[in-house]
């Protein structure tokens, strides 16, 4: 009773400062809509609080100095190293400081999580269509979103100066050392001289807690101001057109699902971090620039230009009688270009479709068979292209000569995505000719008809998904009102 | 209240009931010193308690919609457009908008002169990548900082070794084998370059600069552990698998005056990951 007294109370003081009643009103009047792909991103936003909320603790404790000390902390085996103050203070904080594995472990989870977070998120993004007109600013926001936190992540592994980060810090400065004509000073540029150098720690630290959140941060805040401004797309269904959105109130229903969700975000992180090891950088031991650990991999959002610099053959060439060394064309041409693609999607999607308008309702990811197949592609390309950045491994498992493994990988790598993105493509067109069917009803029959090859029932042409939605596109000077539409839809 | 809205305040209630024997677990872990599993436990179940309590919160007592609301149109209205274009007109003539383009232009190339501070040690990129810290004369050290005489290096063994001085380096680090001589079939010109079989090779690989760390008798190769290259020792340590493509450049030794191994000169090529270079 007290607390809802001074609950109004405090309200009132701020409202007769702001007047804030009608837009917190309207903005809590906001329309959800009800799939749960919808809270991907949110799952990723929930585990970036929980990055810099741990994160935070953690620069508490952290050292980020090469200067070179002797361990004296509680880990046995480490008793009078010469390690450095990063690494002697990143097993401290383990050892030495009660909560500070648990929370280091979070932070690791999180950052997985939200790495894969993002990458679902803009899967559901991509196959649905919901970049099309009028989000095409967001898709770049949130694909810079992705390159930032992959950067931020490396980063922040590679802080702890242990053996398994270092090895992948100077594969790093290898690969950009590969760049043509500004290559090495790049990499002389950022780590102060020849690797390793003693300054690469601090001005990692910079980037990893300063400059790279900071810019996450601001492209979290651009992109959702902008899906406010946007309103959300929806799936089509009944009563669903490109001039509304069907859904939830954000209050009270969507805040509390949401809750739900920043809570089980948390649940499992620290679950995770309670109970599955990771990266543990008392067994990796210090970085020393002559030894490499044996296997090691990089976190999974890495894997795939991992695997590309394993699986490409040594293809070093001349330009202007100047060596091009081979990372380069693995582990810097191709990832530009797959970045250049995701970026420039909206408008080669646009290209191949010849689909200029604008679209609130979503497509089905049946609806375009030739974009279902270019995104699984993806998928599948990354996919295996991770799995074959742990060719050592594999071969260590199967017991069989790493070179052989190798062959069959690039093999794999090189026609597994193609034949993937094909059955899908041929599934996409038979789902889409059969509107009613679901992935586990298609029957055989139904996908030998979209194929052409049985005419059990002649495929039925859909109306292009792409017809705007039945009201006329004209500006209307009504304020976004909330209607009850009563009744449940359906879907 | 009905039935079932009784029955979900009950299930909430526990929910949060969880979240307080969580927290309780938690402190009582940080107290007891288990203070990765059961604090970390006692938050997960927590925030597991609140997660469910808030779901059935949601979808049991709270309206479930469907709720509709319309769209704005993402695009002003023309007269709108044009009354916002038309507060931007040219405010001043064309020779004080070049000027500011030009001062802009050369303020922004001069802030660019101080990342040359960036670079804080040794040399600029050309002269340190194409060096390291082996002369003629300098001895070979092992990782302690022992010197090196040959009857220490026995067919078979892989010793990393340093130039005396410079254990902590990044880019001078080689490989001391011991093969048999007769097997070996080097490059022109490198005949003197060993001392009865013992030969020495940058330990950086040739393709990402990892250090090459695995020896395998009896086909006398080496393999990096980073991207699984394989050299051969007695052919010069020519790549024959994996994405490097160059030799691992050889050191030339000579047995200096005391006894122990020396080198007889720098590598005579750049170690480690390739770069842009003239070649």
């Amino acid at each position: 009773m007290i607390l809802r007294r001074l609950g109004r109370t405090g309200w009132r003081w701020v409202d007769g400062r702001l007047r804030a009643a009608e837009i917190t009103r309207t903005t809590l009047a906001k329309v959800f809509p009800d799939h749960w792909t919808f809270m991907l991103g949110e799952i990723a936003l929930y585990s970036f609080i929980t990055l810099v909320a741990t994160g935070v603790f953690l620069t508490f404790f952290f050292v980020p100095s090469s200067a070179e000390t002797v361990y004296g902390g509680s880990y046995a085996p480490l008793h009078g190293s010469y390690v450095s103050a990063a690494y002697a203070s990143a097993v401290e904080l383990s050892f030495d400081v009660r909560g500070g594995l648990l929370f280091r472990q979070v932070h690791h989870w999180s950052a997985l999580i939200f790495l894969g977070a993002i990458a679902a998120h803009a899967c559901r993004i991509f196959f649905t269509g919901a970049f099309r007109k009028p989000r095409e600013i967001n898709w770049l926001v949130g694909v810079t979103l992705l390159l930032t936190s992959l950067a931020n992540g490396f980063v922040g592994y590679s802080l702890l100066d242990d053996l398994l980060s270092g090895t992948g810090l100077r594969i790093g400065y290898s690969i950009a050392l590969s760049v043509p004509v500004v290559g090495s000073w790049a990499a002389f540029l950022l780590f102060g001289g020849e690797f390793p150098g003693n300054l690469i720690i601090s001005r990692l630290y910079g980037l990893h807690v300063l400059l790279l959140p900071a810019l996450i941060a601001t492209l979290i805040a651009v992109h959702m101001a902008i899906l406010i401004r946007q309103k959300h797309t929806h799936f089509p269904g009944p009563g669903r057109r490109d001039s509304n959105v069907v859904g939830s109130k954000m209050w009270p229903t969507y805040a509390f699902r949401s809750l739900a969700l920043l809570s089980g975000v948390l649940a499992v992180t620290f679950g995770l971090g309670a109970l599955a090891q990771i990266n543990p950088v008392w067994i990796w031991g210090p970085f020393k620039p002559a030894n490499a650990t044996t296997p090691g991999q990089p976190d999974f959002y890495m894997g795939w230009v991992e695997g590309m610099i394993r699986l490409f053959p040594a293809a070093e060439f001349r330009v202007f009688g100047y060596l091009v060394p081979s990372p380069f064309l693995p582990a810097v041409a191709l990832p530009l270009l797959m970045v250049l693609v995701m970026y420039a999607w909206p408008w080669l999607d646009r290209l191949v479709t010849g689909d200029r308008g604008r679209h609130h309702v979503d497509a089905r990811v049946r609806d375009r068979p030739g974009r279902t197949a270019v995104g699984v592609w993806a998928v599948a390309q990354t996919g295996l292209l991770l799995f074959a950045a742990s060719d050592d491994l594999i071969a260590r498992w199967l017991k069989a000569p790493v070179e052989d493994v190798i062959a069959v990988l690039r093999i794999v790598v090189l026609a597994g995505p193609p034949v993937i993105a094909a059955v899908a493509y041929v599934l996409a067109r038979a789902l889409r000719a059969y509107p009613e069917s679901r992935l586990t009803t298609l029957e055989p029959r139904q996908v030998g008809a979209a194929l052409g090859l049985s005419r059990a029932r002649p495929p039925r042409r859909r109306v292009r998904e792409s017809v705007v939605g039945g009201r006329p596109d004209v500006p209307s000077e009504d304020a976004p009102q909330v209607v009850d539409a009563g009744g449940r839809h359906a879907g | 209240m009905s039935d079932r809205g009784r029955r979900a305040e009950r299930g909430i209630a526990v929910g949060f009931a969880v979240t307080v024997l969580g927290a309780a677990l938690a402190a009582f872990g940080y107290v007891s010193g288990h203070d990765r599993l059961l604090l970390g436990l006692g938050f997960g179940l927590a925030f597991a308690g609140l997660a469910a309590g808030f779901t059935l919160w949601a979808a049991r007592l709270l309206p479930q919609g469907p709720y509709v609301e319309e769209r704005e149109p993402m695009r002003s209205p023309p007269e709108e457009r044009e009354a916002l274009e038309s507060e931007f007109g040219r405010p001043a003539g064309r020779l004080p908008r070049r000027m500011l383009t030009a001062a802009l232009g050369t303020l922004g190339l001069a802030g660019l002169f101080p990342l040359r501070s960036l670079l804080v040690h040794g040399p600029s990129p050309a002269v340190a990548l194409a060096t390291t810290a082996w002369r003629d004369g300098v001895r070979l050290v092992d990782q302690d900082g022992y010197l090196i005489r040959p009857e220490r290096v026995v067919r078979g063994t892989m010793l990393t070794v340093f130039p005396e001085g410079h254990r902590d380096t990044g880019d001078s680090m080689a490989l001391l084998l011991h093969v048999d001589p007769a097997r070996l079939d080097l490059p022109r010109g490198r005949e003197s370059w060993t001392v009865g079989g013992i030969i020495a090779y940058s330990k950086l690989c040739t393709h990402a600069g990892c250090p090459v760390g695995q020896y395998m008798r009896p086909e006398e190769r080496l393999v990096c552990p980073c991207h699984q290259s394989v050299f051969d020792v007695l052919r010069g340590a020519e790549p024959v698998f994996g994405p490097a493509a160059r030799s691992l450049p050889q050191l030339p030794l000579r047995l200096g005056p005391d006894g122990v191994l020396v080198a007889a000169g720098d590598f005579h090529e750049p170690v480690g990951a390739g770069y842009w270079r003239p070649m």
